[in-house]
């Protein structure tokens, strides 16, 4: 008897052979918890501790990035920055759908709602990233003491095929709260699986992100500071091949002349030789894209490529829908703005995350209010697009994930 | 432009490095101007990416690439690509389909000899059906039977053995010298197989000519040697012998000789490029295979970037005698599309 079952309230076993459990039992007791309870805050504490002394972990800065975002003090900050005049509870069981191009975003997302008093179901990424093994690792060796057994008795962490509806239909039937990362047809067919009445569905769906840099501070820099900034821009692109949401595709540019563009994507090139494994795909894919915009694009007015590390296509003009430029692996358009404000009439509700350097956030916030627009949820400095958080895609997750008790 | 029917008169394998480099110097110019010429796609490559830039193989599937006017194609060649993938698409005017043949003639008598011999063929003479859209596997057939005489064709339309012509051409030509020809993965299929199964042994003396790839043979773990060995073991052919090409480069294929090496014959080069720059002059040893083939005028394929690996083994010193570089093939980059002639046959 292989088949593993899945027992629901209410005591109906559904046979489900397609799941491999990697954590915790295949039953469910919904029993939610105070956002920044005592024993959510001490586990990721706990999970912290684990993997930084894990030498495995050293290879992974996804992992490293993960464990100081949920060590003791930077958690204890979110609590303190958490408005809690309300008396908030967890909504009970959030069922997780990871995406899975990222490999260490399953873990935020649990954490997430751990924090939010919810007790989890979490689908792993079904591409076998080495980082999952890491973590999942952690964590069970955590459950192994009892103190947690209260989160251990509500946490599940499985893996089964994404074509495998019926299973995600049997937990979606169960759940409080849905967090889904995907695509947008992932998206849309999820959402078609019916779930309670109550249930909240968190979409974080596919984005689009893009740099602003004035030409000026790149003028301004000294060779060290460009270097940094560099480095920087490295870290919010290259370090997953492009393929955050939050990774800038595009280039915006005020202020500017070739040189000072010039000078800007050496250093980024130079970074990219020194840290970046580029795949022979890869690098074939991006000439290939190369080519196919120079056959396609009349807008195309250069290129910076002096190797296969960097490919950057400067446009003339822009398509209606910017969001359909898009590279990979270290290919980038860039396009030049008379004026910051003009990059208003570019955005649409697909713009997630704004990288800058030499510019005043304040005055990108000012424009996305000014000008009623329905994209940019972030705007973050270089090196930060990779930072995620308990506000993310313009949600404050914690409490998305938690319900007011309201008393009068 | 090139004078192709000099180029004809010479032995296929004569031109040593120095000699090859000064042809391919001012033909490669030649060509690459006469491209720039004709094919608008092409020039705005060049305007952008400096002068004859490799072309990916897989522009030749995006985009029609064509360097003379349609009244003067005489035939569109399509690399056969199973339902859903797309297909390169490769024009030909009477020039270089001509070229094509010629070249290859050359070449392969250079392994055969120059008497036309009794061919068998291992595929279907479906294949050959439509005539307007030549598949690299029609294509592959009919240039090869230009080098035979009395074309038989082992499998019928539903590409099993058909016994009864195999054995009548058996009769008719056991101990004598015969040319067979068809697709690696194919053969080992649909004639060594069903041979081997019923514990047969053709008597069939002389050469095999095959090509198309090794992606699916390598999944099943079949190498080039025990491939050469299970053929030699259903018939009593003295010369195994693959061939690399594409499609895209019809007619200047590389034939592997006598010692397992691949050659470039004086109708095509070889280099293999570093993954981090296609651009680069020094070439490495080992890396991304770039295809050169004075052949193609009708349309800009005489520089191509393909998905395959390899490495250089030697120029002008193999023990077999023939000059110019001589190589072999990793397969295809991880991650790369898929591609391939024989490879994408799906039984339905």
């Amino acid at each position: 008897m292989d088949a593993l079952k899945v027992r629901r309230s209410g005591g109906v076993v559904i046979p489900m052979s397609n799941i491999k459990y990697l954590l915790g039992r295949p039953n469910y007791t919904v029993h939610p918890l105070t956002p920044y309870n005592e024993k959510a805050c001490a586990f990721c504490d706990k999970l912290s501790q684990e993997l930084l002394a894990n030498p495995n972990s050293r290879a992974f800065p996804d992992i490293i990035t993960f464990a100081f975002w949920c060590r003791k003090s930077n958690i204890l900050q979110l609590k303190k920055q958490f408005n809690d005049n309300e008396k908030r509870i967890g909504r009970g069981l959030t069922f997780h759908i990871a995406p899975s191009n990222i490999p260490v975003n399953f873990a935020f997302s649990f954490l997430f709602s751990l924090l939010a008093g919810n007790g989890n179901i979490v689908r792993i990424p079904s591409k076998s990233f080495p980082q999952i093994k890491i973590i999942c690792e952690a964590i069970q060796q955590i459950f192994t003491d009892d103190t947690f057994a209260e989160i251990r008795d509500n946490t599940t962490f499985v893996e089964y095929p994404s074509s495998d509806n019926k299973i995600t239909a049997e937990f979606s039937a169960i759940s409080d709260v849905r967090i889904i990362w995907g695509g947008d047809a992932t998206i849309n067919m999820i959402r078609k699986l019916p779930t309670k009445p109550r249930c909240v569905d968190v979409c974080f769906a596919d984005r689009y992100s893009a740099a602003i840099i004035n030409g000026q501070a790149v003028l301004a820099a000294d060779k060290t500071i460009l270097r940094h900034q560099a480095e920087k821009f490295y870290n919010d692109t290259y370090l997953m091949d492009q393929n955050a949401c939050s990774s800038p595709q595009i280039i915006f540019w005020y202020n500017v002349t070739q040189e000072i563009k010039e000078r800007f994507w050496e250093a980024v090139e130079q970074q990219a030789q020194k840290q970046y494994f580029l795949q022979p795909a890869s690098a074939m894919d991006k000439y290939t894209q190369l080519c196919q915009d120079i056959i396609e694009k009349n807008e195309v007015i250069g290129l910076h490529q002096k190797n296969n590390f960097l490919s950057v296509v400067s446009l003339a003009r822009l398509p209606q829908d910017t969001t359909i430029l898009r590279g990979k692996c270290g290919y980038f358009y860039e396009f030049e703005l008379e004026t910051l404000s003009e990059i208003a009439s570019y955005i649409n509700e697909k713009y997630q995350t704004i990288t800058y350097f030499g510019i005043d956030p304040e005055e990108v916030r000012e424009l996305v209010l000014q000008n009623h627009l329905t994209g940019i949820d972030r705007i973050v400095p270089f090196g930060s697009a990779m930072d995620i958080g308990v506000i993310w895609d313009g949600y404050d997750i914690i409490q998305s994930l938690s319900r007011i008790i309201a008393l009068r | 432009m090139i004078d192709y029917e000099y180029l004809l008169q010479l032995s296929p394998y004569s031109l040593n490095h120095e000699e090859k480099q000064k042809l391919y110097e001012i033909a490669l110019s030649d060509l690459g101007t006469h491209h720039y010429m004709n094919c608008e796609i092409y020039r705005n490559l060049c305007d952008r990416l400096g002068q004859n830039p490799p072309l990916p193989v897989r522009l030749f599937k995006q985009y029609s690439l064509c360097s003379v006017t349609k009244e003067n194609i005489v035939k569109t060649m399509t690399s056969s690509g199973t339902s859903g993938q797309a297909v390169s698409k490769i024009y030909l005017d009477k020039e270089t389909s001509l070229r094509q043949t010629k070249v290859l003639s050359k070449i392969v008598s250079d392994f055969t000899g120059k008497t036309r011999l009794p061919m068998l063929v291992i595929d279907s003479k479906a294949v050959l059906k439509n005539r307007n859209m030549f598949s690299a596997r029609g294509a592959g057939i009919l240039g090869f039977s230009m080098l035979g005489r009395d074309i038989t064709y082992a499998l019928d339309e539903k590409m099993q053995l058909d016994w009864k012509v195999l054995d009548s051409f058996c009769k008719k030509y056991a101990e004598q010298e015969i040319l067979m020809f068809g697709f690696t993965f194919m053969i080992w299929k649909y004639f060594y197989q069903p041979l081997k199964k019923k514990g047969y042994r053709l008597p069939l003396k002389g050469v095999l000519i095959h090509g198309g790839g090794w992606k699916k043979l390598s999944d099943i773990a079949v190498d080039a040697d025990t491939f050469r060995k299970g053929l030699k073991e259903v018939t009593a052919l003295k010369k195994v012998l693959n061939y690399y090409g594409m499609v895209e480069q019809t007619g200047s294929i590389f034939m592997e000789c006598e010692y397992g090496h691949l050659h470039a014959s004086l109708f095509s080069d070889i280099e293999f490029l570093p993954y981090s720059d296609f651009s680069c002059v020094k070439t490495n040893k080992k890396g991304l295979i770039k295809l050169v083939s004075l052949l193609p005028t009708s349309y800009p394929g005489h520089i191509l970037l393909t998905e395959d690996k390899g490495e250089l083994l030697g120029e002008d010193n193999c023990p077999c005698g023939r000059l110019g570089k001589y190589f072999k093939i990793y397969g295809r980059i991880k991650g790369a599309e898929i591609r391939g002639c024989s490879d994408t046959y799906e039984q339905h």
